[in-house]
């Protein structure tokens, strides 16, 4: 039996489980129109390989990696290519992005898909095949896999963690993708294992999901040569916070700054598994997810959805109800409000949570900070919460990065528990993304400055050199007088000389005359 | 009495020497001051605070030569950090250097472009690329927003556009205070 | 709902943090009024009423949402342990005098609840035995609840001989420093009926009571363990020590937290959370500093107890203590010791 460890703080709200986990997967409708965003992934967005009027295949690529992080996106079903519109998206912004809608034909026909032996290939070939499958992280981070399954020269990766944990509450997508494909998950586990390197394979399920911990247990014990260990974690939010989760397990702690293969280890989400297994296995890229829906809808559930179909088709499955709101991506701790339904689901959509008053009372008026200290106990990451407010809110920023301001991942627990009911985490976002705008801005300056330094340089430099030939050339003139010899020949020409400039001086400066 | 004043040289010689031996040990070395100042500038080099561009009016500034709230580009913020770094009272933007703007950048009309150099001339940053009788264009990432280019232009085809707000430059917005809400 | 995350949010608020911290002190008050009559109640309506003034005019003036802040509690709590502070029998305006300095000058003049790097309730305490000692050391005799008798004390004419008394640390201190009367403190704690079992007739149950609505605050989660424990065991641990090197100077580390303030401080005025130290660590120093600062100032000070002005110097010292004491980040565990 592995030796659990434990994470300070953290909180346990109603987990909100039991609404949406009973059932069966019910697989979504085919929409007519799929919009799909180019930019899915943390990193650089993809790039289009595709234009209007294009007939494509589900499973086709329609946009390439564009950069070192990217990775590929696929049409989610087969059509024509309507156009590159700019599109809503979900981000809390509402602002518009670029996305290939796709009008459905209605036949959903396949490509030619080519399963691997990914035993038989080197590591190098097998990632390069995750990014062409568009394979990210689906806990909602969307960072693209390939590059996690990577390491540097002094890191090492012995350990490969699964992450079931699912500690928001209301989410319940990894609990029913464990039940039903526990077999494929482990699958593709062995599969990352193998790219990364790794010798062991142990998956954290947060101990309020036993039928998902015995569908792994079982699925596990059907397996052989890779060792892979099934553990159930105390139920703490966040425990499925990676670093939480890694700490759990190995007792490791990942700092800012660091990475897990620093320390030997790496995680993944149950479904990014799940993906890596269709992906390789079954040459099917990743065009669809399991996304919760449930809150303030009549049948919450799980649902297989293509990417790209609207939010608000989705939301329609499940019957909301009338006194809703808002609708949310993501869980109520971590999640964000999204501004429209028009947005399309994405690979980091695990959750669309419609939320109500009643659901979601609002929080009694904000009260000045009394420094309690509830923040700092809930706090997983070992900060002072309140002083990085308390400096976040003043603007003084460096101050608030002293207190570690970036290990901050804003998981919500000093909000959530706050007296006061401070918006805590709002004034860290802002901080943060202040922070980063700055220090963007401050790299531009540092350029412009450079450039402006190389081009007064340049300047000085073209001057010098133009005097350098003109010396050259006066001291040519002279060694030919001189060769003259001739001093009334020189005399000539000086005088010559002398009436040209007095010429050209009359010229410039009539006036003066 | 004698002892009060042997007492009293002895600790003389002894701060005096610590003074000493700190002036050697944590010397300052060069005149950073202009450095700081310098690296608060916006580095547009745009010369709207009549200097020719923003390490003159970094060293203007250490010498006591020029005032803070010259520098439209780099606003109220620059300003304040300018204040905060000098000692000095926070003064608002002076009208005559002209005023904050949102960060723009320049766009060739590449229609109208006759292709004269002279936007290529008066750039600072070296932003604009072309050549005599070709099309020029402003490699965007480069561009300070200066307005340099804009008066050399014999046709007029340069325009100051806003960068526009997009999923990569958007910014979580500072918190409203609920309480003032609720007064 | 909030507009952004967390949505969910835990039913806490700073209005029931400081009502469970009044609730914590009615244990205490009950012993209070046993022992030495309902004088200390009236004492309390009258800070409660003088603090609700204030506050909301305060309030008003700085342009602040009077409602909201009015019902956080915050100004009852302070109103409260003056109230519990002062000798239950001054006069009527020394009570309203002492609130409206905790009020208005130690806490809304430095910017109001959060703001304050003082203990209010401490500020005002120190402001009255520095400006009116004849009146800050009459405490009421044990037994004399002689309602009308102690009505008068407050609001009338001050003949007081009959039920005044001074406190047991008071006694002790005059009977160690007379010289001349020889006494040790075993001789003087001799006295049963006047020092009880351990820290004074009365008090020490009184104490006990805000021993009690302590370690139910603790176990509320609204006060952490460290400021109460370390307070006791340096009070205690000090206390103990000089009584086991020289028991006849030294009085024992029972007499001590059973008496004055000692079990106040521990758990009602050592952990006001805006002016006290916010680290683990950092609250142990904090603590320990008052409980040592205390012991000397009775040991060896002009006034019998010392709470106040240890809070305050104590107070002072909580932004170094912070900045020295802050606990390491997830990670970075092993750089830091």
């Amino acid at each position: 039996m592995r030796q659990l460890f434990s994470f300070t703080g953290g909180v346990k709200p109603a987990s909100h489980k039991i609404e949406s986990n009973r059932g069966v997967v019910i697989v979504a409708p085919l929409p007519n129109v799929l919009v799909v965003p180019l930019r899915q992934n943390a990193g650089l967005p993809s790039r289009p390989l595709v234009q209007a009027g294009d007939k494509v295949l589900k499973g086709q690529t329609i946009a390439g990696p564009g950069g070192s992080i990217s990775v590929a996106i696929h049409a989610p079903t087969s059509g024509t290519v309507r156009g590159i519109e700019t599109h809503a998206i979900p981000h809390p912004s509402g602002l518009l992005a670029p996305c290939v809608v796709i009008e459905a034909d209605g036949e959903d026909r396949w490509i030619d898909r080519k399963p691997i032996d990914p035993y038989a290939l080197p590591a190098d070939e097998l990632r390069a095949r995750l990014r062409d499958a568009g394979v990210v992280g689906l806990g909602g981070a969307a960072f693209p896999s390939f590059v996690k399954t990577q390491h540097g020269p002094t890191q090492r990766i012995d350990t490969l963690i699964v992450n079931g944990a699912e500690c928001e509450p209301f989410i319940t997508c990894d609990d029913l993708l464990m039940r039903t494909q526990a077999g494929q998950i482990l699958e593709g586990a062995a599969v990352l294992a193998h790219i990364a390197g790794a010798q062991r394979v142990v998956v954290g399920i947060e101990d309020n999901k036993p039928e998902a911990v015995a569908a792994m247990t079982a699925a596990a014990g059907k397996r052989s040569g890779l060792p892979v260990e099934v553990i159930a974690v105390p139920t703490r939010y966040p425990a499925g916070g990676e670093k939480q989760l890694i700490r759990v397990l190995t007792g490791i702690e990942v700092p800012f700054g660091k990475l897990p293969p620093d320390y030997g280890v790496q995680c993944f989400n149950v479904a990014t598994a799940y993906a890596t297994a269709r992906a390789l296995l079954h040459g099917e890229p990743m065009i669809s997810r399991l996304v919760t829906v449930t809150g303030n809808v009549e049948r919450p559930g799980n649902f297989e959805v293509r990417i790209g179909m609207p939010i608000a088709d989705l939301v329609a499955l499940a019957g909301p109800k009338a006194d809703t709101d808002r609708n949310l991506m993501g869980g109520p701790m971590m999640g964000f409000a999204l501004p429209t339904l028009d947005a399309p689901v994405v690979k980091a959509t695990n959750c669309i949570l419609a939320a109500s008053k009643a659901l979601f009372p609002p929080p009694g008026p904000e009260m000045p900070c009394i420094r309690c200290g509830a923040c700092a106990r809930a706090c997983p990451m070992d900060l002072q919460p309140f002083e990085m407010y308390w400096f976040s809110r003043a603007k003084i920023l460096g101050k608030a990065q002293e207190y570690h301001l970036f290990d901050c991942i804003e998981c919500g627990c000093c909000a959530y528990v706050c007296p006061s009911r401070i918006p805590l985490v709002d004034y860290y976002r802002f901080a943060k993304s202040e922070i980063r705008a700055r220090e963007k801005e401050k790299d531009a300056a540092d350029v412009a400055r450079l450039r402006y330094e190389f081009r007064l340089e340049r300047e000085e430099r073209d001057k010098q050199e133009k005097a350098a030939k003109l010396a050259a050339k006066a001291a040519e003139t002279k060694a030919r007088l001189a060769e003259a010899g001739d001093a009334d020949d020189k005399k000539a020409m000086i005088a010559a000389a002398v009436a040209r400039t007095q010429e050209q001086k009359a010229e410039e400066n009539p006036s003066a005359e | 009495m004698l002892e009060a004043l042997l007492v009293m040289a002895l600790g003389s010689v002894i701060l005096g020497g610590a003074l000493g031996y700190a002036s050697v040990k944590f010397r300052v070395e060069g005149d950073p001051l202009v450095e700081k100042i310098d690296a608060i500038l916006p580095q547009t080099q745009c010369g709207q605070c009549g200097f020719p561009g923003c390490k003159p009016y970094a060293e203007a500034i250490a010498r006591g030569e020029a005032d803070i709230n010259c520098c439209p580009p780099g606003g109220e913020d620059g300003i304040h950090k300018l204040a905060d770094l000098l000692g000095r009272e926070f003064k608002p933007l002076s009208g005559e250097h002209g005023i904050e703007k949102p960060k723009s950048i320049a766009v060739i009309d590449e229609q109208t472009c006759i292709g004269c150099t002279l936007c290529i001339q008066a750039c600072p940053v070296d932003a604009i690329v072309g050549a005599a009788k070709q099309m020029h264009t402003v490699i965007a990432s480069q561009c300070t927003g200066c307005e340099l280019c804009l008066a050399p232009c014999p046709v007029n085809c340069i325009a100051m556009v806003p960068i526009p707000e997009t999923i990569d430059n958007w910014k979580w917005k500072y918190p409203v205070f609920d309480v003032r809400k609720a007064a | 709902m909030p507009s952004n995350s967390p949505f969910l949010r835990q039913p806490a608020s700073v209005q029931s943090v400081m009502l469970k911290v009044l609730v914590a002190l009615l244990p205490g008050i009950a012993m209070y009024v046993w022992f030495f009559g309902w004088a200390v109640l009236i004492q309390i309506s009258l800070a409660s009423v003088t603090a609700l003034a204030a506050e909301a005019a305060m309030l008003a003036a700085r342009r602040k949402p009077v409602r909201h802040f009015l019902t956080d509690g915050s100004a009852l709590v302070t109103a409260w342990l003056i109230a519990l502070s002062l000798p239950s029998i001054v006069p009527w305006w020394l009570t309203v005098l002492a609130v409206l300095i905790a009020i208005v000058v130690a806490k809304h003049l430095y910017g109001g609840l959060g703001q304050n790097p003082f203990n209010p309730a401490m500020v005002a305490f120190a402001a009255m035995i520095v400006a009116y000692p004849q009146f800050m050391s009459q405490w009421p005799a044990a037994g004399a609840t002689d309602l009308a008798t102690q009505i008068n004390a407050i609001f009338g004419q001050r003949q007081l001989d009959a039920m005044v008394m001074a406190t047991p640390l008071d006694t002790l201190r005059t009977a160690l420093h007379t010289s001349g009367l020889n006494a040790t403190v075993e001789s003087v704690l001799a006295n049963k009926t006047t020092y009880g079992f351990l820290g004074g007739k009365g008090w020490e149950l009184v104490a006990l009571g805000y021993l009690i609505g302590g370690l139910w605050l603790v176990q509320q989660r609204v006060i952490t363990w460290q400021i109460p424990a370390a307070f006791i065991v340096a009070f205690g641990g000090i206390a103990g020590l000089t009584h086991l090197i020289d028991s006849a100077q030294f009085a024992g580390a029972g007499f001590h937290l059973f008496s004055g303030g000692a079990m106040l401080g521990a758990f009602f005025i050592a952990t006001d959370p805006v002016s006290a130290s916010t680290t683990p660590r950092g609250k142990l120093i904090y603590a320990a500093g008052i409980a040592l600062i205390d012991w000397v100032i009775r040991v060896y000070g002009a006034y019998p107890d010392g709470i106040a002005f240890s809070t305050l110097l104590m107070n002072i010292c909580v932004p170094l203590i912070d900045k020295s004491t802050q606990p390491p980040v997830f990670g970075h565990k092993e750089k830091r010791p």
